[in-house]
């Protein structure tokens, strides 16, 4: 409590331009790292989503019932614990991965977890009868997944896929507690070297409005015109 | 240290993390509820400063939001804020933003028809929400509602990063003193967040039984009648 005290009591005074001015560019490098470790973040959700709502639907319930709790259970706990838990508890196991690497692997696995939702309810609005005119049509059960279910099904998740997208960006700042250099890192290191807050978290704040306010809208206009598409 | 040792300095942070979900979510509730019926308003500026705010604190994310009124906020009103005190404004209105929309969304989502025979029936604008509107909106709202409380819980483990004792921070001064053995205290973390996450769902189910009572909307409507 009396560090804190101390960094903001020290750091009074109006805001600085100058300051500002010449902080941006590390900031921006820093905003930089954060998209990419969302874009690659989703791919891995997109990916290990399918997966898992594929292995929720197995009809072997060792398969199902475990994959099904263990995506609850990571759903109900705070993506900073699985980070720290990725980053520390790992190496006593003997793996050691780069921070951006865990970080990517944190949020893909997290939003994994969501995404399996999103694809089993694309999955379960294919009608019943395309399934039984596989069957039908003597179509192997890969087959018809390959072929038949998932063309269907993949189409109606992406609208959902593109929210994740916004959300894992808003979560991706949390990277920058296991040393993963990002905009929310950046902005920490320049407050602690310089004892000034306003000016960095301010503007980090405004460098992130500046990308998920035109995203979240773009992903909502979508959604809307693929509803009309669709209708 | 002993087990239960441990498991005692993990339920101590668990107390924190309970008093601070706690607390956002008691302003975030008011902020949704307040923003949810002024973003209804027939007048369009008060529809804007709704739209602003939503898109505002939605958009910035928790965590910046947490570090901006941590350190930011202080030194532009020069005042204080205690990090429980930073911790609840900041999930508290992010959670606002969340649950504006949501209270908007329900309380759209019942017919129109109710509202006009409420109406007719001469009833005044509170009238017609308190008696007719909100209850049969509480009950579709209640389900993404919990969803939101278990985003604020999960949240709450931010606080950490501005030195407050929770369940987060505890398992990392015990992991950092070495005291117990790490797999072992994420062990500890992850049960107590899944049981926080569970009582919430729990909660939320009771709620909507006792609410959804005689309604033919909500999930657990047909279960009731």
């Amino acid at each position: 409590m009396s560090g804190a005290l101390l960094a903001q009591g020290q750091s009074q005074g109006n805001w600085d331009w100058a300051f500002a001015r010449e902080i941006i560019p590390e900031l921006v490098a820093g905003l930089r790292v954060t998209v990419l470790a969302t874009l690659l973040g989703i791919l891995v959700a997109m990916v290990l989503g399918l997966f898992l709502a594929l292995a929720r639907r197995s009809r072997r319930k060792l398969i199902s019932w475990p994959v099904g709790g263990l995506v609850e259970f990571i759903r109900s706990t705070p993506l900073l614990a699985q980070l720290f838990f990725l980053y520390f508890v790992l190496p006593e196991f003997g793996i050691v991965l780069a921070p951006m690497l865990i970080g990517v692997l944190g949020l893909g696995i997290h939003y994994g977890c969501y995404t399996s939702e999103s694809y089993r309810a694309g999955i379960e609005s294919v009608p019943r009868g395309q399934w039984e005119a596989a069957v039908a049509l003597n179509m192997s059960r890969a087959g018809t997944w390959r072929h038949i279910v998932l063309p269907q099904a993949i189409p109606t998740v992406i609208p959902a896929l593109g929210n994740y997208l916004v959300a894992m960006f808003k979560e991706a700042p949390l990277l920058s507690t296991i040393t993963v250099v990002e905009l929310l890192a950046v902005a920490r290191s320049i407050q602690g070297f310089t004892f000034r807050g306003l000016e960095p978290f301010t503007l980090a704040g405004l460098l992130f409005l500046a990308v998920s306010v035109p995203a979240a809208v773009l992903v909502r206009y979508l959604e809307r015109r693929y509803q009309y598409a669709r209708a | 240290m002993p087990g239960s040792q441990v498991l005692g300095r993990l339920l101590e942070g668990a107390g924190i993390t309970v008093q601070v979900t706690a607390l956002a979510v008691l302003l975030g509730t008011v902020l949704a509820l307040a923003g949810g019926l002024a973003g209804l308003s027939s007048r369009p500026w008060v529809r804007w400063v709704v739209r602003i705010y939503v898109e505002l604190f939605r958009g910035v994310s928790a965590i910046i939001l947490l570090f901006w009124v941590f350190f930011a906020l202080p030194i532009m009103l020069n005042i204080f804020l205690s990090p429980l005190h930073a911790g609840v404004l900041a999930l508290g209105t992010n959670m606002g933003a969340y649950g504006t929309e949501l209270v908007r969304g329900g309380i759209q989502a019942v017919p129109r028809g109710q509202s006009e025979a409420a109406t007719a029936l001469n009833m005044t604008y509170w009238q017609r929400l308190r008696h007719v509107v909100f209850p049969q909106a509480l009950v579709t709202m209640l389900p993404p509602y919990g969803s939101l409380v278990i985003e604020v819980l999960k949240a709450s483990s931010l606080v950490s990063l501005i030195a407050l004792n929770d369940l987060m921070r505890q398992a990392q001064t015990l992991r950092v003193n070495g005291t117990a053995s790490s797999p072992e205290i994420f062990l500890g973390v992850f049960l107590l967040y899944g049981l926080l996450a569970g009582v919430i769902t729990l909660a939320v189910r009771l709620a909507e039984r006792r609410f959804g009572k005689g309604l033919d909307v909500g999930r657990l409507a047909r279960v009731v009648k």
